[in-house]
């Protein structure tokens, strides 16, 4: 059984995350404790809400350093889910200029509205289109739709870094990865059928 | 483009929900829990779920029920009814609610807006604005479940709650709430054009043809509706394939 940390900062919508988790044949726990993020299989790390007050509350629970010690260090399986993957950035420009874990080198920028019609937040349902072949995204359809709700993205500096792009205000990044760490902008634990795929496949690396 | 999002409505009312007409005749419509059951096994966009007389009756929103309800839907899901405090979003963003609906409480104290916008970020706030139609054209909005009137157009209460970092709105004809008579087209162009956030049109579906109307000429971003899934044979899904087939992009 897969043992996953579903990382709990007081921030985002962590029932959801474990409830669909758990639907797709993983044991999460909602935890902010060290011990219990130290025996997990994989990582999660959800998110909704403001880069900077993310960043502090981490920060604040002492999780920036047991997080970076299994996923980047000890190569677990992480997967940072809308604002938890901006997190990863190297720094943040919502509310002020805030240094990010600095896991992933980039920054989270406003998106910026391309065209009469490009609302922001951007909410709803959009395309992911593949920059490259993932095993997090595998038998993921091209142009499918998974379900968005964001009013910043993640600009990487590295291209590599981009798994998947999205055609939205000029195009942002839509899932990352580096290594065992996975991002991505939209919510699989909402996209049903599809974005269960997506979790069953982080479950099983 | 993000797609066009069909979303029902649920209204709960005392044990149930509910459906009514100009927010008045309530009639029974089943349980809250088979419903969200349906709606997540059809795929559909998105869940508005309203708790219609919390605020009347001074309550908070009914955390255990909501997070019941969320255990059951992998689909986005927005709820309102009863949201006057920070610790209110909190707690229904935890048991897992994405977005959280604020409608007399974001007029009685905009700054509300403000608080859960600075703490969750703006695109969990969906400002709610009930309005109807003035004897002169105009429109007024109201709270408290249409009975008291605001004193403001619904464009000026959607433009205050956009700069207070409203991420959406949920806009509802009380006029044509329950009528299937057609969305309120003029009321949805007047905000659509007044905000750069995204308007759900609500009230009044009575055929898909009214959603191709209040998307094309109100500038819509998404339809809600009730009526037409409760009392009639028409579905979210094939409201998209007819959507789709007049060019609109939709997730199928």
């Amino acid at each position: 059984m897969k043992r996953v940390a579903v990382v709990d900062y007081g921030m985002g919508n962590l029932d959801s995350v474990a409830r669909a988790l758990e639907e797709c044949g993983g044991r999460p726990v909602v935890t902010d404790r060290a011990e219990d993020i130290g025996s997990a299989t994989h990582i999660v790390l959800p998110g909704v809400g403001a880069f900077g007050d993310g960043i502090r509350n981490v920060r604040q629970r002492g999780l920036d350093q047991i997080l970076r010690e299994q996923a980047v260090i000890g190569g677990i399986p992480f997967l940072g889910i809308c604002l938890g993957m901006q997190m990863l950035a190297t720094r943040g420009h919502e509310g002020g200029v805030t240094e990010g874990l600095g896991w992933i080198d980039g920054e989270v920028r406003r998106l910026e509205p391309a065209g009469e019609d490009s609302r922001i937040p951007h909410i709803g349902w959009n395309e992911v289109v593949l920059a490259r072949p993932s095993a997090l995204l595998a038998g993921v359809e091209p142009g499918r739709d998974f379900y968005f709700v964001h009013s910043y993205h993640l600009v990487c500096h590295d291209k590599e870094d981009v798994l998947a792009m999205t055609p939205y205000c000029g195009g942002f990044v839509s899932a990352i990865a580096r290594g065992n760490i996975f991002g991505v902008q939209f919510h699989p634990e909402k996209s049903q059928r599809l974005g269960f795929q997506v979790l069953r496949n982080f479950l099983a690396l | 483009m993000p797609k066009i999002r069909v979303m029902p409505t649920l209204l709960f009312k005392d044990v149930g929900l509910v459906k009514g007409v100009a927010f008045d005749s309530w009639r029974r419509v089943g349980s809250a829990m088979q419903a969200v059951k349906v709606y997540n096994m059809r795929e559909v966009d998105e869940l508005v779920y309203l708790d219609i007389t919390a605020t009347g009756d001074g309550r908070p929103p009914d955390f255990e029920t909501v997070d019941d309800l969320a255990d059951e839907c992998f689909m986005p899901l927005t709820v309102g009814g009863g949201v006057r405090t920070v610790e209110d979003v909190r707690r229904l963003l935890k048991v897992g609610a994405d977005k959280v609906a604020i409608n007399t409480a974001a007029v009685e104290r905009p700054a509300l807006i403000r608080e859960i916008a600075d703490r969750f970020g703006s695109q969990c706030v969906v400002v709610s604005i009930d309005a109807r139609r003035r004897a002169d054209g105009t429109y007024e909005s109201y709270t408290h479940s249409g009975r008291v009137p605001v004193g403001k157009d619904p464009a000026a209460v959607a433009k205050d709650a956009e700069a207070m970092g409203a991420g959406e709105v949920l806009l509802t004809s009380i006029d044509r709430d329950g009528t299937m008579r057609g969305y309120d087209v003029e009321l949805t162009r007047l905000v659509a054009d007044a905000v750069s956030i995204p308007v759900i049109a609500s009230g009044g579906a009575g055929t898909y043809q009214h959603m191709v109307e209040v998307l094309r000429e109100g500038r819509a971003s998404a339809v809600a509706a009730a009526s037409i899934y409760h009392f009639t044979e028409q579905t979210p899904l094939a409201a998209k394939r007819f959507l789709r087939e007049r060019g609109f992009p939709v997730r199928l």
